[in-house]
């Protein structure tokens, strides 16, 4: 990722290692994102992309190595300095993880109310808003996150993860599990609201369409740590295997299976 | 015999560890009820969750194990013609055990199971990871609330359980044993004690933080999928009904002994 690296570097992870029990998930994770940039992170399941994603954020914690936003070191920090850093990004999970005891609304602005405690006749209106630009009716306001769609739900995650006008944007995974269809459209969703916040982008996804649609660069992870990394249009000719085979989606080559799911002991840690 | 001995020590490792985790939770959720922001829907939420939904269920026990004591206690009392004594044994066992503990066990069945599966399912579906990202401490949203219903609903309901645990006694006194109802009430009075209704009181607020702590503990360190939500709600019952029934005895013990 050297070639990436400029003094507009956004986020820079530099030999970033996590291990659960025995199970080294990152074992010297180096990644660079430039500001306003779109980057997608590709690679098997159980490699590590949502471990390395959360220990960007600090819902994990690394167990070395330097994770620097704007310069501006992450690893170590107090909890204040965390919540005042989390301020900034705006993160979509894999299935959606709205609050399914919050009607749509309140989903949607939960950060905002945290925040500005804004009446529920203001918070309608801006959740309305939101949802209107992410093209849900205006009745999905009131429904509950179990009474919508797989599409619907990522869509009203997005509405909740851009309400903030976050300066950082993380989706994991935002098309898993979705039609062709619907996901071109959450795909075009995203590119929107990105391009509308100017925000810097890391989306995880297996789903190579969707990768070429929205990614301005790409990098794979490969037991750990980065493999492969470069502008999207270079990827179907890396002369890497592994990548190779990724990207083309070929079950022989050197990629094996990953053993089963790495992020087990992650809930072990104590809440602060 | 050495693999007997290392299963041995990795149990005794396991439990104190586990131990150990639930000291430091509570500690954590303890610190974080006391600190801003209050979250006064969440508390009020639960409050009907936990005390208002429970009304029936609480009710029922102690109106039957009111009734059961009476008739139980006049027939073997009758045997060495102590059958005045009924009413009195009927308030001081509902006020000072049955209703703390039955009304204990019954909301460690019905509050416990709920907020683990609530709070494991929440954890499975990384909605506990979105509260964090979204500026909102899991343990001050999800955790503070739910104990400072425990803490305040149980007393509640326990002492509503205790008049109607005594109303069951006062039923099958008056209208099975044929006591004067005057009577049977002048005796449920004359030997009871602001202190046996206060224990009993204390011991409930003991027995919700119990009830609330150990469904939030084993809810947050839920495992994975359906399965691991099932365990955290089983252990989140079986460990608080067996911490209720110690809390119960040291409490006793102390107050009483």
């Amino acid at each position: 990722m050297s070639e990436n690296k400029t003094q507009a570097d956004k986020i820079e992870i530099s030999n970033l290692k996590k291990q659960f029990g025995t199970n080294q998930v990152l074992t010297g994770f180096n990644l660079s994102i430039r500001e306003g940039e779109s980057l997608c992170l590709i690679g098997t399941s159980g490699c590590g992309k949502s471990v390395a994603l959360k220990c960007l954020i600090g819902l994990v914690s690394a167990d070395s190595g330097s994770v620097k936003v704007d310069g501006h070191e992450t690893i170590g920090q107090s909890r204040a300095e965390n919540e005042a850093l989390l301020r900034r990004f705006g993160m979509t999970f894999q299935f959606g993880a709205l609050f399914d005891s919050l009607p749509i609304w309140e989903n949607v602005t939960f950060r905002l109310r945290q925040k500005e405690k804004l009446s529920k006749k203001i918070a309608r209106e801006i959740a309305g808003d939101i949802i209107n630009q992410l093209g849900l009716a205006p009745h999905v306001l009131d429904l509950f996150p179990a009474e919508l769609s797989g599409g619907m739900q990522k869509r009203a995650a997005i509405a909740r993860a851009i309400a903030d006008k976050p300066e950082i944007l993380l989706f994991d995974e935002p098309t898993s599990g979705l039609d062709p269809i619907t996901s071109g459209v959450i795909n075009d969703l995203i590119l929107n609201s990105v391009n509308r916040l100017g925000a810097t982008t890391l989306t995880i996804s297996h789903d190579m369409a969707s990768v070429r649609q929205i990614a301005d660069t790409v990098a794979m992870i490969h037991q750990g740590q980065i493999i492969w990394s470069g502008p999207v249009a270079d990827m179907h000719d890396t002369g890497i295997a592994e990548v190779d085979q990724f990207v083309n989606g070929n079950a022989y080559g050197p990629l094996t299976l990953n053993p089963p799911d790495n992020n087990v002991a992650q809930h072990s840690e104590m809440p602060v | 015999m050495i693999g007997f001995v290392q299963s041995l020590g990795a149990s005794v490792l396991a439990l104190s560890r586990m131990i150990g985790g639930i000291v430091l939770f509570a500690a954590i959720a303890l610190r974080w009820v006391l600190v801003p922001p209050f979250y006064g829907r969440q508390i009020v939420r639960q409050m009907v969750d936990i005390g208002y939904y429970s009304l029936p269920v609480v009710g029922l026990t102690t109106l039957f194990s009111g009734m059961v004591l009476a008739l139980q206690s006049y027939t073997g009392f009758a045997r060495f013609s102590a059958e005045n004594t009924v009413a009195t044994v009927v308030v001081l066992s509902i006020t000072r055990e049955l209703g703390p503990v039955l009304a204990g066990l019954m909301v460690a069945g019905r509050v416990g199971a709920s907020i683990a599966a609530e709070i494991g399912t929440m954890r499975v579906t990384d909605q506990i990871d979105a509260l964090d990202t979204l500026s909102t401490r899991p343990m001050q949203y999800l955790v503070g609330p739910r104990i400072i219903a425990g803490i305040v609903c149980l007393p509640i309901l326990v002492l509503i359980g205790d008049i109607i645990g005594v109303f069951g006694g006062y039923l099958v006194g008056v209208y099975n044993l044929d006591f004067n109802a005057s009577v049977y009430l002048s005796k449920t009075l004359e030997f009871l004690e602001f202190e046996d209704v206060f224990i009993g009181l204390v011991k409930a607020a003991i027995f919700g933080f119990i009830i609330t702590l150990m469904g939030c503990y084993h809810g947050y360190y839920s495992g994975r999928g359906a399965e691991g939500v099932g365990k955290a709600t089983t252990n989140a019952v079986v460990s608080a009904s067996i911490l209720i029934l110690i809390a119960n005895y040291t409490v006793t013990a102390l107050f009483f002994g």
